[in-house]
């Protein structure tokens, strides 16, 4: 009988893992000794990273989004069906049609998302270019915005962590562009002590700031929005007015985690090296969803991919896992409208940026328009 | 000083993006008022800033133990 691997998750590492993987054992797909079904609750697959660019309407749905099934291999079986359940002793996962999927090797993939209930007032309080809806809101206000403070607040845990950063140096540029960056106050703060997670970007900030007026404020983690008064509180006791507020959400992972009592916390136990879901020897798990502690984003999914398409395939091939995910991970950094940095660091490897340059922007916009090769498996 | 026992160990090490201090505010939220936190950090930074947070959001510091190539932090939720 065909060993059966399902994924579950049409995002970036879902779709990159069934293609990886689909190609490593093309062989053994045509001897009908493999299948590989992915599940997703949408038939859309769409690119994240471009929110951000949503809000200052300079990327647009047409072009963020494409029909999943002509992202993947024909040979993956893909089924729109939003996974409700998962027996992991009977090694099954529960669709909403009703339909069960049996599995002999099961992937996780399937994400994080920006929860602004989790804070009182945010949702009628804030803005956020976290969601697709949002990013578009949001654009709208930014488009009008023309005198006031406009209050960046960062919510734990979040994806994509240096977009903070990026949006308030895309403001920087766009109310300079428009010639009233002067009567716009831009107000960054950060929950730790430093004005980014990764050091050396934080102290690269610091002069960035400086120059170019940015006020900021650390240890800064959101309490609650009076969207009346127009404040917002933190843990740490500052209470800050705002005439925008631009936040980005805390983030919890998919309900079907908790549900299916993987975890109480949303966040899949992962092994940090294997990419093996604690305690399931044919469970792996990648990008977003998981416990590990590092940055949750595309290129994280990007790199996990290869670890657990190469070990699924060692698994079918060999008879174990010999891949070992070394935590790589590889942030491009818009420093404003028309430059850019990136970053890249691993468990053992700290981030050095680049200096920015038009040419890593350049790229960053590249990427943007290539991503669907990496989607595909090709890159 | 004595053996402290956590109730949840975070195991930081290596973590550059989002960091210690980040990965513990995100531990803290879905920690029960009482429980006591570990983590394992090997970022030097961390036994100065996350006592520094904890005090600034009044949990408190239990305090931190050297392992040579990492710490344990130790932080009880008390709010």
């Amino acid at each position: 009988m065909a060993k059966r691997i399902i994924i579950v998750g049409g995002g970036t590492g879902g779709t990159m893992t069934a293609n990886i993987l689909a190609s490593k054992l093309d062989s053994e797909i045509r001897n009908g000794q493999v299948t590989i079904t992915l599940l997703s609750d949408s038939p859309v697959h769409v690119y994240q990273p471009a929110f951000l660019y949503l809000a200052f309407d300079r990327f647009y749905e047409d072009e963020f989004t494409r029909s999943e099934r002509d992202l993947l291999r024909p040979e993956i079986d893909f089924v729109v069906d939003k996974t409700t359940g998962i027996d992991f002793k009977s090694c099954f996962v529960q669709g909403a049609s009703g339909k069960k999927y049996q599995y002999d090797y099961l992937v996780l993939s399937t994400g994080s998302y920006p929860d602004p209930s989790a804070i009182p007032g945010l949702e009628k309080g804030g803005d956020w270019f976290y969601t697709q809806e949002g990013a578009k809101k949001l654009a709208k206000k930014i488009a009008s915005f023309e005198k006031g403070r406009i209050l960046l607040s960062v919510g734990v845990p979040h994806k994509c962590p240096v977009a903070p950063l990026e949006v308030i140096f895309m403001l920087n540029d766009y109310f300079k562009a428009k010639g009233i960056r002067k009567n716009i106050e831009l107000y960054y703060t950060y929950p730790i002590a430093r004005l980014h997670a990764l050091e050396p970007v934080a102290n690269w900030a610091v002069g960035m700031f400086e120059k170019e007026g940015i006020k900021s404020e650390t240890f800064f983690n959101m309490e609650s929005v009076d969207p009346e008064k127009k404040t917002l509180s933190t843990l740490e006791g500052s209470e800050v007015p705002y005439d925008l507020l631009i936040a980005i959400p805390p983030h919890k992972g998919a309900d079907i985690i908790v549900d299916s009592g993987l975890s109480k916390s949303g966040w899949i136990p992962t092994d940090k090296q294997t990419l093996k879901v604690t305690g399931y020897d044919n469970v792996y798990a990648l990008g977003d969803g998981t416990d590990l502690p590092i940055s949750k984003a595309g290129s994280t999914a990007h790199f996990e991919a290869d670890v657990v398409a190469e070990n699924l395939t060692s698994e079918i091939k060999s008879g174990y896992p010999a891949h070992f995910y070394d935590g790589r991970v590889l942030c491009f950094i818009e420093t404003g409208l028309h430059e850019g940095t990136y970053v890249w660091f691993s468990y053992t490897t700290p981030p050095n940026p680049a200096p920015p340059s038009k040419l890593i922007h350049w790229m960053k916009l590249s990427f943007n328009r290539i991503y669907w090769m990496a989607a595909r498996g090709l890159m | 000083m004595g053996e402290i026992k956590a109730d949840k160990t975070i195991d930081a090490r290596g973590s550059y993006c989002p960091g210690p201090l980040m990965e513990l505010i995100k531990n803290v939220k879905s920690a029960n008022v009482g429980e006591i936190l570990e983590v394992l950090s090997s970022d030097e930074g961390s036994t100065k800033d996350i006592p520094e947070w904890v005090d600034k959001v009044g949990h408190e510091n239990l305090g931190t133990v050297n392992h040579g190539d990492y710490s344990s932090i130790f932080v009880k939720k008390v709010k």
